[in-house]
């Protein structure tokens, strides 16, 4: 006998051991969120994936599926609050959309247009943080970085190398590289690491080819990011 | 000339009247005026508002941004501005010459781009002053204005707009603040449908094109003594022009000529244009100047735009334009420069015509459905583009780091080409027009008709259709309150 939970009242069927969102990918209902990528272990940072499961409130992507559970995922409520978690995120870095490479193959603008949420309405911090270009095929642009781990987990589980990690707290949160000088040119990256394709956003870039996708051909131009998914499945596919 | 009037001698003495904003110009700038007892002017002078912030905000970008992050410089013509830096960014990355379709795709979209800007300047910004009079009633003196009365040309005005725009958008994938240039070539050439979706306008926007040639021509001869006359300047001219000295827009060699049209000097790499031309500097504005460097800073300022690249050229490679060309020069006997800041809108209307027949040839031209799109080289940290925008030559210059940020920029704008050659003109019609006279609304707008035959963008995009609320005030020499003249936003004029 299959195991179900309802999502908005549609009956997910999950294995024991799947979390709401794994079940939920897996049926083909899409749970927005940003740190979460099946191909590594949840982390539940971004809180994006926040629904209610009986009530409670819950990272969907950390949190059991079990029988017969009531998850509420489109609500009023959840809207505002996943809303809230995304201007937050815009306006904490510098996410410039129409000057960035990544702009229409980006996940958190993806996310953001599918959650509707049109334009930042906080005050910016506009946080001065550089762009270190010291390795030759790669650039980090920390003004973007969102903090979802997901370097530091490919990094660390798929390529072997530890090269990322998350440094200070709270508002002092941010990326660091593994290296003596903390510039990604004293590391042994490489271009072809997992961890060169996983960012969501445009903080980690291959160098010298930005906007080489026209307008109209980029990730979400056509499709919206619950029917084409996340951008490291993207990335791996992508022909050069 | 009217070099006097750039600096008062006893400032302190003199009433100051303050045209701000200047409208129906792209962006946002400033005329103040000086005048003694007698209403006689005794200074005049043009403030702009600069980009530099620009050069500062892109420093420690990688350099593959850039030709997408200085379209925002500008939201009329982006295009010539992603242009230009993408020129230099192939400077970057070691290529000199793009594969032909990558050229030809880049060539559409300028051409594209110059036609809408010809033309939102010349029917939107300007006709209302050519068809109403320079004093007509301001509520009337606008784009509204010319529907009302001549809905004919405001509508070929709107159409030619549109297909401007059509191009851009179909090359680039927006109408405004697209992506095409990559570094060494572009990320797409043109589909079939696209293609052809354009040339099926083609026939119409060269009648239309043809029109507006035919328009400026008879309202600027209809009038031609004055027009001639209007804020009418001696200056030498700067353009790019092609090796066999043709008109060129996109790419190219830098020429000279001086007010009598003989060579100063011709085919200059757009490489050392800072062998060139440098900027100077005055007290009183932040726009610089620029000056050729051999005839020094007094002397050596020039006019760039439509017409100094039609006074410059030797011809125009497409057959309708260059009649045109001819027909225009024509007009000065000696075969000197035509020099009247009014004739820009008829230079400017020729180039146009110029943009409508080379569209036709590149949609013709089956390179632009494919080939190669991009080019790689031997890398360089340097790299200069200059290409020339609607409004005049624009230099883009870059120094990246070996890692590629960007290190140092330098630009310098059209608008700040044409910086001394504006403020000569509005010299030249204050002392004509307005000096001794009680100043009105309509005589201010003289000053704004002189300033606005140069196109200036005087920042970014903004539309006033004439409506844009202005406000002159009048003060003694202490700096009292004399008087004042209001527009609103509803567009008429009241003394407060
Ligand atoms: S660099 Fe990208 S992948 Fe790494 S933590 Fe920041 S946003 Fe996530």
């Amino acid at each position: 006998m299959t195991a179900y939970f309802q999502i908005d009242g549609v009956p997910i069927p999950f294995e024991s051991g799947q979390t709401i969102m794994d079940a939920a990918l897996a049926a083909g209902q899409y749970i927005p969120h940003l740190c979460h990528n099946p191909e590594f272990r949840p982390h539940g940072s971004c809180r994006v994936c926040t629904v209610r499961a009986d009530g409670r409130f819950v990272a969907a992507c950390t949190f059991p599926a079990s029988e017969g559970a009531k998850v509420e995922c489109a609500s009023d409520e959840l809207r505002e609050l996943r809303n809230g978690l995304l201007q937050m995120l815009f306006v904490e870095g510098n996410h410039v959309c129409p000057g960035c490479e990544k702009s229409g193959a980006c996940q958190l603008q993806a996310v953001a247009y599918y959650c509707e949420m049109l334009a930042p309405e906080l005050p910016h911090f506009f946080p001065r943080r550089h762009v270190d270009a010291s390795h030759p095929d790669l650039a980090i642009d920390y003004g973007r970085c969102i903090l979802c781990e997901l370097c530091v987990r490919a990094s660390r589980e798929v390529d072997g190398k530890s090269i990322f990690a998350i440094g200070g707290r709270g508002i002092k949160a941010h990326l660091l590289v593994d290296s003596p000088s903390g510039k990604l040119g004293d590391t042994d990256m490489s271009v072809h690491d997992k961890a060169a394709h996983v960012c969501p956003v445009g903080a980690i870039l291959i160098k010298h080819r930005g906007y080489d996708r026209p307008i109209g051909q980029r990730l979400y131009d056509q499709r919206p990011v619950s029917v084409v998914g996340d951008v490291i499945q993207a990335e791996e596919t992508r022909d050069d | 000339m009217n070099h006097d009037l750039e600096t008062a001698e006893h400032p302190e003495t003199l009433k100051r009247v303050v045209i701000e904003p200047l409208t129906r110009v792209e962006g946002h700038g400033k005329v103040t005026l000086l005048l003694d007892e007698d209403e006689h002017i005794q200074q005049a002078r043009l403030h702009i508002v600069e980009f530099r912030g620009f050069e500062k905000f892109i420093q420690g970008r990688p350099y593959w941004e850039v030709p997408v992050l200085v379209q925002r410089l500008c939201g009329i013509c982006p295009v010539s501005h992603h242009l230009a830096a993408a020129k230099a960014v192939d400077a970057l990355v070691g290529v000199r010459q793009l594969p032909p379709t990558a050229e030809k795709i880049r060539r559409l979209i300028h051409f594209g781009q110059t036609l809408q800007s010809h033309a939102v300047h010349f029917f939107h910004l300007s006709s209302p002053d050519l068809l109403f009079g320079f004093e007509d009633e301001v509520s009337h003196r606008n784009i509204v204005g010319v529907i009302a009365d001549h809905p004919d040309i405001a509508l070929k005005g709107v159409k030619l707009r549109k297909f401007g725009q059509e191009v851009i958008r179909v090359v680039s994938g927006k109408r405004v603040h697209g992506t095409l240039a990559v570094p060494g070539g572009v990320n797409k050439a043109l589909s079939r449908e696209d293609r052809d979706y354009l040339l099926r306008q083609t026939d119409e926007v060269l009648a239309w094109s043809r029109d507006a040639v035919d328009l400026v021509k008879r309202l600027y001869v209809a009038n031609s003594a004055f027009h001639d006359r209007f804020g009418r300047i001696d200056s030498h001219w700067l353009s790019l022009v092609d090796s066999d000295g043709n008109l060129e827009i996109y790419d190219g060699s830098l020429r000279t000529r001086d007010d009598s049209g003989c060579m100063i000097f011709d085919q200059a790499p757009c490489d050392d244009y800072a062998e060139f031309i440098r900027e100077g500097i005055k007290p009183w504005t932040y726009m610089k100047f620029p000056f050729l460097i051999t005839l020094g800073r007094e002397d050596g300022w020039y006019r760039v735009g439509p017409l100094a690249r039609v006074n410059n050229c030797d011809q125009i490679a497409t057959p309708l334009a260059e009649a045109q060309r001819r027909e225009f020069l024509a007009q000065d006997a000696a075969g000197h420069p035509i020099r009247a800041p009014l004739a820009y809108h008829w230079a400017r209307m020729i180039e146009l015509l110029h943009c409508a027949e080379a569209i036709v040839g590149l949609l013709r031209d089956p390179d632009i459905l494919g080939g190669e799109l991009q080019l790689r080289g031997e890398p360089r940290q340097e790299g200069i583009g200059v290409i020339e925008a609607p409004r005049g030559t624009l230099f883009h210059h870059y120094r990246i780091d070996e890692q590629g940020l960007i290190e140092k920029a330098n630009l310098i704008v059209s608008t700040t080409n044409n910086n001394q050659a504006m403020n000569e003109s509005i010299r030249a019609v204050a002392r004509e027009f307005l000096d001794g006279h009680e100043l009105t609304e309509g005589l201010l707008n003289h000053i704004e008709v002189a300033i606005r035959a140069y196109d200036p963008c005087l920042s970014c995009a903004t539309h006033a259709v004439g409506k844009m609320p202005l406000s002159l005030e009048l003060l003694d020499c202490n700096g009292r309150l004399l008087n004042r003249l209001e527009r609103n936003s509803r567009g008429s004029c009241e003394l407060a």
